[in-house]
């Protein structure tokens, strides 16, 4: 409980002044106070940005400027910090982030009097933005947790496992023998265990961290679509790379079905082949949606606080006690969601591997 | 940044990152995780079967001992049976040998006890014959003292003489 009630102090303290981000630029600023705007709030929340947005007290924003590197043709490569933007109010080094247009929120090329260039190619953006601050915090604490447990587990292969090893253990177990093994075979899924276990784990400690609102966590990582495209062409390689013979054979002449729907027009074929790439993108599409429901939901219940707040204090008050509670059941949720999407990606991609070695089809 | 876009910068990111661990953790962290569950996995089935060997040892032990211990109560019973015939045997044996040798001695006792008799016999009857002359003599001298008697005598001799 205590824990919780620190990590809704600090959600609290991101959501002091409305929507406050580091690309909100003039025309936001310049407008009339429009009030409490929960949809850009929640969007702001749920996007990656470049810099990363702690909290505002009236119109001072405190963020944390992260790095930007941009490669363009012209330009080469260029690297400084995203507080150079001055949350998007002023161009630097011939670029700026855009604050409308399609391209809104992306750094595009500006002339010398700070007006967009258009017709011009995106410069390439290799940008820390702050989800891949906070891919890289996740990717440290991944390291900590399972480098550790490797050298114990190396030390003592035999001892009672104790610690951090009981905790893990039980999980590691479970993602061998009832997700590999059922799903690719007792003699197969070893040559897979270490890309599951990696996926698994990644993408639940992903999870885990999105859900704590502290810096550098609680970024919206798994339910971003890269990221979740990134871990689909995981999945795309290692099934399509792991494919037997009998796996490419079904693709292009899948047995047991009628010739004409083979030949002249390769019906199936087609049919297979967009099955291949479905696949991965439905798995892709989930965990993007199911983690940024989630992240959406919770910030849904934050919002209602404001927007009560608008009508009166007594409101925002009252209204504030329900939401914290609806907000700690829909965390308890989200601890569960986060676990059992690791668990349907985990599965899904294993059967996809389990058919595409299978000896029979 | 659109929601549903793709942003290649942080794709790039993910896929160095997933890359990284993958094959960091690979080395470090499954390799030793799997290889450790493993050894454990057959350690333990190792462990049960070892036990199931050792009680069926222990069963086959518990047999043979049993055996072993009737085998030596049959041969207890023999050697004590044995040890029985051979004393009674011994028995006999020295029951007949003290019997002929007893026999033996008596008889050479008996022999011996002859040979002393006769040769007492031998003596007694040699002082037999000195005593009774001794004695004779001393009677013939005492009656031969009295005149009388001397005349009796003589005619009881003389008259023993005549019936001849």
């Amino acid at each position: 409980m205590k824990h919780f009630l620190k990590i809704f102090l600090l959600a609290a303290l991101f959501t002091a002044a409305g929507t406050a981000d580091c690309y909100g630029g003039p025309s936001q600023a310049d407008g009339n106070k429009k009030g409490f705007d929960p949809g850009s709030f929640i969007f702001d929340h749920i996007a990656d940005s470049y810099c990363w947005h702690i909290f505002s007290m009236g119109d001072k924003h405190y963020s944390v400027p992260l790095p930007v590197i941009l490669y363009s043709r012209e330009n080469g490569l260029s690297i400084f910090m995203s507080s150079r933007f001055d949350h998007g109010y002023s161009s630097y080094n011939g670029y700026k982030i855009e604050n409308n247009g399609p391209n809104e929120g992306k750094i595009v090329k500006v002339n010398d009097n700070g007006e967009t260039l258009t017709g011009e190619p995106l410069p390439l953006d290799f940008s820390i933005t702050k989800n891949v601050l906070a891919l890289f915090f996740s990717v440290i604490v991944i390291f900590l947790i399972f480098i550790t447990l490797g050298k114990s587990y190396k030390k003592s292969p035999l001892s009672v496992p104790k610690g951090l090893q009981s905790f893990f253990e039980p999980i590691i177990v479970f993602v061998i023998d009832d997700i590999a093994k059922p799903a690719i075979g007792e003699e197969k899924h070893r040559r897979f265990l270490p890309y599951l276990l990696t996926l698994f784990f990644f993408i639940w400690i992903n999870n885990m961290l999105g859900l704590i609102p502290i810096f550098p966590m609680g970024a919206n990582v798994t339910g971003n679509i890269s990221v979740t495209m990134g871990l689909a062409l995981t999945s795309l390689i290692a099934v399509n790379f792991s494919g037997n013979k009998k796996y490419w054979q079904h693709l292009y002449n899948p047995p047991g079905i009628p010739a004409f729907l083979k030949f002249p027009l390769p019906l199936m074929q087609v049919i297979e082949i967009v099955g291949v790439f479905t696949k991965p993108f439905v798995l892709m599409i989930r965990l993007f949606a199911n983690i940024t429901a989630g992240h959406i939901i919770t910030m849904g219940f934050f919002c209602l606080i404001f927007i009560f707040g608008e009508r009166g204090a007594v409101f925002g008050y009252s209204i504030s006690v329900i939401s914290v509670l609806f907000g700690i059941f829909i965390t308890f949720l989200e601890f569960l969601v986060a676990l059992i999407q690791a668990y349907v990606f985990t599965l899904l991609t294993s059967l996809f591997i389990g058919s595409a070695v299978s000896d029979e089809h | 940044m659109d929601l549903i876009t793709p942003d290649f910068g942080l794709f790039f990111w993910m896929m160095v990152s997933f890359t990284l661990v993958f094959f960091i953790l690979k080395k470090f962290a499954w390799k030793p995780i799997v290889h450790a569950l493993k050894e454990r996995e057959r350690n333990i089935e190792e462990g049960i079967k070892m036990a199931e060997k050792a009680r069926e040892d222990m069963s086959t032990m518990k047999e043979q001992s049993e055996k072993i211990i009737s085998e030596a109560r049959l041969e207890m019973e023999s050697i004590i049976k044995k040890g029985h015939e051979t004393k009674q045997q011994m028995i006999e044996e020295a029951k007949e040998k003290a019997k002929t040798e007893s026999s033996k001695l008596i008889d050479s006792a008996r022999e011996k006890i002859e040979e002393e008799k006769i040769t007492a016999l031998e003596d007694i009857k040699n002082q037999i014959s000195v005593i009774s002359i001794d004695i004779a003599e001393k009677i013939l001298r005492e009656q031969l003292a009295d005149e009388n008697v001397q005349k009796n005598l003589m005619e009881k001799h003389l008259k023993e003489f005549k019936v001849n």
